[in-house]
């Protein structure tokens, strides 16, 4: 009952900064960190270690007092040397300094044959669980519920974006486990969405207990939301899971081995970085040791993920938790002189407003980080329409957001999408609102009402 | 460049806050970042890059894509002029003519309009929007080319703080602004904008013996009334200055009286092929604006109770100022509908109901302007039934 969807609507960045399928020789990684500023669904995070208190991969650090089942484990085991707090005691990171050779903390392997409550409480409690995210919303999933339909999108559109089939090459064993224990968990089906442009790379064609979909066309074809829309949208009171193929494959190591296993391959992307490649790492490593060093240029912006839905961090900042990509691309603090007007090839748009031939170079573009222009109401219309496959209004949800209107949120759909299913919407936006923002604070609204 | 740099980053002290022109801040922002693109970058999260193209490139497409009717229209005027006092001229004549009719009016639009909208920014602290660059040329264009330059200027302010202003500015506007400031003049000085006398400018020379300075759109009014053929009629009008003035390809081209932008189709035509080949112009309303106007022309044909109603409908499309209203008045984003099944309707219906008003209205010989007025807002009310369509597509998947 596999389904084939083609998507035409959308739009693929080509940027300079691919990385070669090949693991770069680069100093790993020394520090780690877990930040709660990555789970958007934490409300009252607590820590349970101390400075200087010593813990094996696994380990609890932290856990959420709203749902306590569920535990943030040390991805590495080594020394906890920072609690960071920022203002008002705002936990901001938990900082570990490895160990020379990783240990973890030894749960057993986990018997996939117990009943399905039990399972969810055992994988709650090793570390792998914060790996699946809830729709609507996109917060940590709650043990206690039971989705519709698990969601497994293998592969990545986004920009630059690693593909799985070379970060999870020999780790089918573990994937096929993770798939099962998946399963176990819902009521429905399994669902690995592949892309349907190319022939899926065995870990995620030959795997049993899961219906596999082919999806096609530009980004974000392969965003999990824009797959569940066209496969089984969410309506409102209903819940589904999505899981990563790096998740699945820590929760099939969590299963077959009884470890939480953080380690994942990364790809460093980017125009201003030296060496392009991947790396093997772990859950959280501090990026300096892969960008120092390593620049083409001084002045840069160092993000964690990709372009269009990553997070801006710090030389010596960490990876998110969910990202498995370093993109380093160059500032754009700069002037430009009749930036708005002279007429270019070099500049990547999704318009052809006047002088915009960017459509006519179909090579990859280096962009910065300038927004090009200033903050303004919409005025454009139909542009956020071409480029979210989806049967959603954007332009009506985004209004309704500002307008705090919840009945509108709801019935224009705000449960199937979360940030990164506008964000190119935001990428395109000639008034450059920030929408990815702007939905999130949708979302806590419908949330917390 | 650097100078010019210096010369910004020298007077930006006094616009910060505590200097002097604090107040002023929005205006020094406004012309810095017409000179330099800003230098603002994205924020820690959400996307880390934007796309090139801005509000500005936006709006300098529209105005681009409307020079050739400018151009056009400047020419025209003194094409007009001397075709009625019956002279000879050479093209320079023709076009300095024209230009001397035409630009105050376009400086008199930009001038008053922007001083408007600068106050309002000023006093609001507001940024300056690209908006007005478009409104600005879009209110000359549909000047007639004698219209005393006071009442550009009264138009305008009302346009701008009536039309666009009290609703928050740019992209809050329910009219077109172009459109309000027309209206305006059109129901508060009809004289000046209405009738046979203001659509050539005649300056202070004598027309030629039985010059009639009749648009095409009330020659074939009267040809209704009179009931002889509106075609023949037409053919036949002014032959005075020369032979098919009003004949078809001849209204194409757009070699008549009227509004110094609305006459030349083709170069309307022209507008929009750069409007849509940019995207920035909705091609769905343009195509069911013309295809609205072809159908209700049509089907006034097969009512046909004069001879008004019998006139081909591909007259409709290159009289008056049809083909101008739809391609740059009714593609106005903020004013049009938003969403992409409401433009069809909306373009349609503005087709239609300006050739109803054309045919069946005695007090209105042009009715693309009332026909955009009041789609604007209906337009609002299309998007609600296509909003409500959506979310009932989403409440029925969730009982099914």
């Amino acid at each position: 009952m596999s389904k084939i969807v083609k998507l035409k609507k959308g739009f693929d960045l080509k940027l300079v900064g691919k990385a070669p399928q090949e693991i770069a020789n680069l100093a790993s990684a020394t520090t780690f960190a877990i930040k709660p500023t990555d789970f958007p669904g934490i409300q009252r995070p607590k820590v349970l270690v101390n400075e200087g208190d010593t813990v094996k991969a696994g380990t609890p650090i932290l856990i959420d007092k709203a749902m306590d089942q569920v535990i943030y484990a040390a991805p590495v085991s080594g020394e906890i040397v920072e609690v960071k707090r920022g203002d008002k005691r705002k936990l901001l990171e938990i900082k570990i300094l490895a160990d020379q050779t990783i240990t973890h903390e030894n749960f057993g392997k986990i018997d996939l044959t117990q009943d399905r409550d039990a399972l969810a409480a055992q994988l709650a409690s090793t570390g792998v669980w914060p790996n699946i995210l809830q729709r609507p919303y996109g917060v940590v999933a709650n043990p206690a519920d039971s989705p519709k339909a698990i969601f497994v999108s293998a592969f990545d559109t986004n920009p630059l974006a690693p593909d799985y089939g070379f970060t999870l090459q020999g780790q089918e064993k573990y994937f096929q486990a993770g798939i099962d224990a998946l399963a176990k968990l819902t009521k429905g089906k399994v669902h690995v969405n592949v892309d349907g442009s190319k022939p899926a790379p065995a870990i995620f064609s030959g795997v049993k207990n899961a219906q596999i979909n082919q999806f096609s066309g530009p980004h974000p074809a392969g965003n999990v939301g824009v797959q569940i829309h066209h496969l089984d949208p969410i309506n409102k009171g209903e819940i589904a899971w999505t899981v990563s193929p790096v998740g699945v494959v820590q929760i099939g190591k969590a299963v077959l081995e009884g470890i939480y296993d953080a380690s994942r391959v990364v790809a460093l992307t980017g125009s201003e970085l030296t060496k392009t490649g991947f790396v093997k790492t772990y859950t959280g490593a501090n990026v300096s040791s892969f960008v120092k060093g390593n620049l083409n240029s001084g002045h840069v912006r160092v993000i964690s993920g990709n372009v269009l839905t990553g997070e801006k961090v710090n030389l010596d900042g960490f990876l998110g938790f969910y990202h498995s990509q370093i993109t380093v691309i160059p500032e754009g603090d700069q002037e430009e002189f009749l930036g708005w007007l002279l007429p270019t090839t070099s500049k990547l748009s999704f318009h052809r407003a006047l002088g915009m031939f960017s459509f006519l170079n179909k090579g990859e573009f280096k962009v910065d980080t300038n927004t090009h222009g200033e903050e303004r109401a919409f005025v454009v219309t139909g542009e956020f329409e071409k480029v979210l496959p989806m049967d959603i209004l954007p332009t009506y949800l985004f209004k309704a957001i500002i307008a705090e209107d919840y009945d509108e949120m709801e019935e224009l759909g705000l449960y199937e999408i979360v940030e990164e299913d506008v964000a190119l919407c935001e990428f395109v936006d000639p008034s450059k609102n920030e929408l990815q923002v702007l939905v999130r604070h949708g979302i806590e609204l419908l949330m917390y009402s | 460049m650097k100078a010019l740099q210096k010369l910004f980053d020298n007077l930006k002290p006094n616009f910060e806050k505590g200097g002097k022109w604090e107040k002023f801040h929005t205006l020094y922002e406004g012309h810095r970042t017409i000179v330099f693109a800003p230098d603002l970058t994205t924020k820690a999260k959400g996307a880390q890059i934007k796309d090139a193209t801005d509000l500005k490139r936006v709006m300098i497409t529209v105005v681009i894509a409307m020079i050739p009717t400018l151009l056009f229209g400047i020419f025209n005027v003194g094409e007009q002029h001397f075709l009625a006092i019956g002279e000879d001229a050479t093209w320079v004549d023709k076009a300095l003519f024209g230009a001397m009719s035409v630009l105050p009016i376009l400086i008199v639009t930009y001038g008053v309009g922007l001083l408007t909208e600068f106050i309002f920014c000023v006093v609001r602290n507001h940024p300056i929007s690209e908006g007005y660059l478009v409104s600005g040329m879009l209110i000359a264009l549909v000047m007639p080319p004698h219209i005393p330059l006071w009442q550009v200027a009264l138009a305008t302010i009302f346009a701008v703080v009536i039309g666009k202003e009290v609703f928050g500015g740019t992209g809050m506007n329910i009219l077109n602004v172009a459109m309000t400031a027309r209206a305006f003049l059109y129901f508060a000085y009809p004289a000046n904008i209405s009738g046979d006398q203001v659509w050539t400018y005649l300056s202070d020379k004598a027309p030629v013996d039985g010059f009639s300075g009749a648009t095409a759109l009330s020659v074939v009014y009267n040809a209704g009334v009179q009931n002889t053929n509106a075609v023949d009629a037409l053919n036949q009008h002014n032959s005075v200055v020369g032979e098919g003035l009003y004949s078809l390809s001849n209204m194409f081209m757009g070699w008549i009286p009227g509004s110094i932008g609305e006459t030349s189709t083709l170069m309307c035509l022209v507008g929009a092929v750069i409007l849509i080949a940019t995207g920035v112009g909705s091609w769905k309303i343009i195509v069911s604006g013309f295809a609205g106007a072809y159908v209700m022309g049509t089907v006034m044909n097969l009512l046909a109770v004069n001879e008004y109603m019998a006139l081909p409908p591909q007259y409709h499309w290159v009289m008056g100022g049809l083909a101008f209203g739809i391609v740059f008045m009714a593609t106005d984003p903020v004013s049009a509908a938003q969403t992409e099944t409401g433009k069809w309707i909306y373009g349609f219906l503005i087709g239609v109901f300006t050739i109803i008003i054309r045919v069946t209205n005695p007090a209105y010989p042009e009715g693309i302007m009332l026909a955009v007025l009041f789609m604007n807002v209906v337009a609002p009310l299309i998007d609600y039934y296509v909003v409500k369509a959506n979310k009932t597509r989403r409440l029925q998947r969730a009982t099914v």
